[in-house]
């Protein structure tokens, strides 16, 4: 399992990261294994405004099925169009290719909430 | 938490394990979508040792068998297998199992293992003065699932598998210095086998099935491809369509139900039985999966509930299986499975999901 420094994470799972108020948004490689096959993801409408831990999307695996939330508030200017072809790319490329939406942050102090690479693997010691 | 012999095997080949039914199982491996394509294009192998073996036996047990399962057992012949449930006096399922017959004094009954005590507890005091032993030797066996087009090939190198060897029927195989029960069945709607062999021998049994499938690519298997395998062939699972509410008529088992001629635990209620409501098969349009539990609405009305519900890799859609309220005002078209407060349009379809590959 990798954490790649630099990212933001949450208890939910997701990772951001930042580029110029962007945030690229995905879930973490312990998500995707806890999920395994990836079969279905449900994101959101480009131009929908997203509350700091409000719901955005769905993952579907074979297995189980579970919400997606967003990070931080703001409002979401793209999406993963590739993961409907190809929903499998969570699972293989969590962090990169796997990537679920990009929103425009609007406070930017709520980053400061969000867990460090190192946080979060603590986090995740903890559910075991 | 009961643990198999090959417990040890699984971790060291990096399955993620989950409790089932009391038993510490492999989930999966490699990944569930990786090991259902090898089972329907190459082969499988499953540890289903937590299945429970029961045995009967003495000079009654031909009749015994025959009134506590509602299948027929009397014509059965040394080497056949049958599948059937087990009812209670209300009609209602006790478990499903498959039954051996091993000689007219002589039964198998291989049985889930979330029931196998419960089975053995029902079976033993259902004895009315008639001459049988009951004993449930579970501990004993471990049983292993070899499944899909090249499975029978594959044993057939290390041990000799007799080659008429029918859908339904087992035979004792002498591999490694004892002996096996080999049937030609399974649980995943392909060509394949299960290997009942002693506790002791069961690690050595695994890795040499494995050496011996190298080179068809087997894979190991585990319980969410099972599942995914199971319901695209449109198998029961016990705690899904089948439970202690639920009779064998309405959960679309009546070929295993035979009432003439013969008495059985559970008769008189099936006989009287008025089904309000009856199992579907059906597919779900979009990509959302229809899980255990979903409402189905017909017409906007609550009409009943998805049972066992998965992505078929074949169709490449999602599929359900559920009950429905038979009668109402509504006429069984126009269903909906309730998925997170939205209603996805359901199209009924007849199981199996998918055409079998097993040879019957």
């Amino acid at each position: 399992m990798e954490y790649p420094d630099g990212l933001y994470y949450t208890k939910d799972h997701e990772w951001a990261q930042e580029e110029d108020g962007i945030l690229v948004v995905g879930i973490t490689d312990y998500a995707q294994g806890e999920l395994g096959d990836v079969v279905f993801v449900e994101l959101p409408e480009e131009g929908i405004v997203l509350k700091a831990g409000e719901p955005f999307g769905v993952v579907e695996s074979v297995k189980s099925v579970s919400d997606l939330y967003s990070p931080v508030s703001g409002e979401v200017v793209e999406v993963n169009q590739d993961l409907e072809a190809e929903p499998e790319t969570v699972n293989s490329s969590p962090y990169d290719r796997g990537w679920m939406m990009k929103i425009a942050l609007s406070d930017p102090k709520e980053l400061d909430k969000l867990l460090s690479a190192e946080q979060y693997m603590e986090y995740i010691k903890s559910l075991k | 938490m009961y643990k198999t012999v090959l417990c040890q095997r699984h971790i060291d080949a990096g399955a993620k394990m989950v409790e089932f039914g009391g038993w510490l199982m492999p989930v999966q491996y490699s990944g569930v979508l990786s090991e259902h394509a090898a089972v329907r294009e190459r082969a499988g192998l499953f540890d289903v040792s937590h299945m429970g073996e029961i045995f009967v036996s003495g000079p009654d047990s031909m009749r015994f068998v025959d009134r506590i399962v509602t299948n027929s057992v009397c014509n059965m012949k040394n080497g056949e297998i049958v599948y059937s449930v087990m009812c209670d006096d209300e009609g209602h399922t006790v478990d499903d199992l498959l039954v051996y017959c091993m000689g007219p004094q002589s039964w198998l009954l291989v049985v889930n293992a979330s029931n196998a005590e419960k089975d053995y507890n029902w079976i033993s005091t259902r004895v009315q003065g008639e001459n049988v032993k009951v004993l449930n030797r579970s501990p004993e066996f471990g049983l292993l699932a070899i499944q899909g087009p090249k499975s029978v090939g594959i044993a057939a190198k290390i041990m000799d598998i007799p080659q008429d060897l029918k859908y339904y029927h087992f035979c004792v195989v002498e591999w490694g210095g004892s002996q096996l029960i080999v049937s030609r069945t399974g649980y995943t709607g392909e060509d394949g086998l299960e290997l009942m062999v002693e506790t002791g021998k069961t690690v050595e049994l695994w890795d040499a099935l494995l050496e011996a499938g190298k080179d068809e690519g087997i894979a190991h298997a585990g319980l969410a491809a099972r599942d995914l395998l199971r319901i695209e062939s449109g198998y029961s699972l016990y705690g899904h369509e089948l439970d202690e509410k639920t009779d064998p008529i309405s959960a679309g088992l009546s070929w295993v139900v035979k009432m003439n001629g013969r008495d059985f635990i559970g008769k008189a209620a099936l006989e009287k039985l008025k089904p309000a409501r009856k199992k579907i098969a059906f597919t779900l349009e979009g990509k959302n999966i229809p899980r255990q539990g979903f409402i189905i609405r017909a017409g906007g009305k609550e009409v009943g509930a998805v049972t066992s519900g998965t992505f078929s890799p074949v169709l490449q859609k999602p599929i359900g299986i559920g009950y429905i309220a038979i009668g109402g005002n509504h006429t069984g078209e126009n269903l909906a499975v309730e998925v997170r407060g939205k209603e996805i349009p359901a199209a009924v379809c007849k199981l199996p999901f998918i055409k079998p590959g097993v040879k019957k």
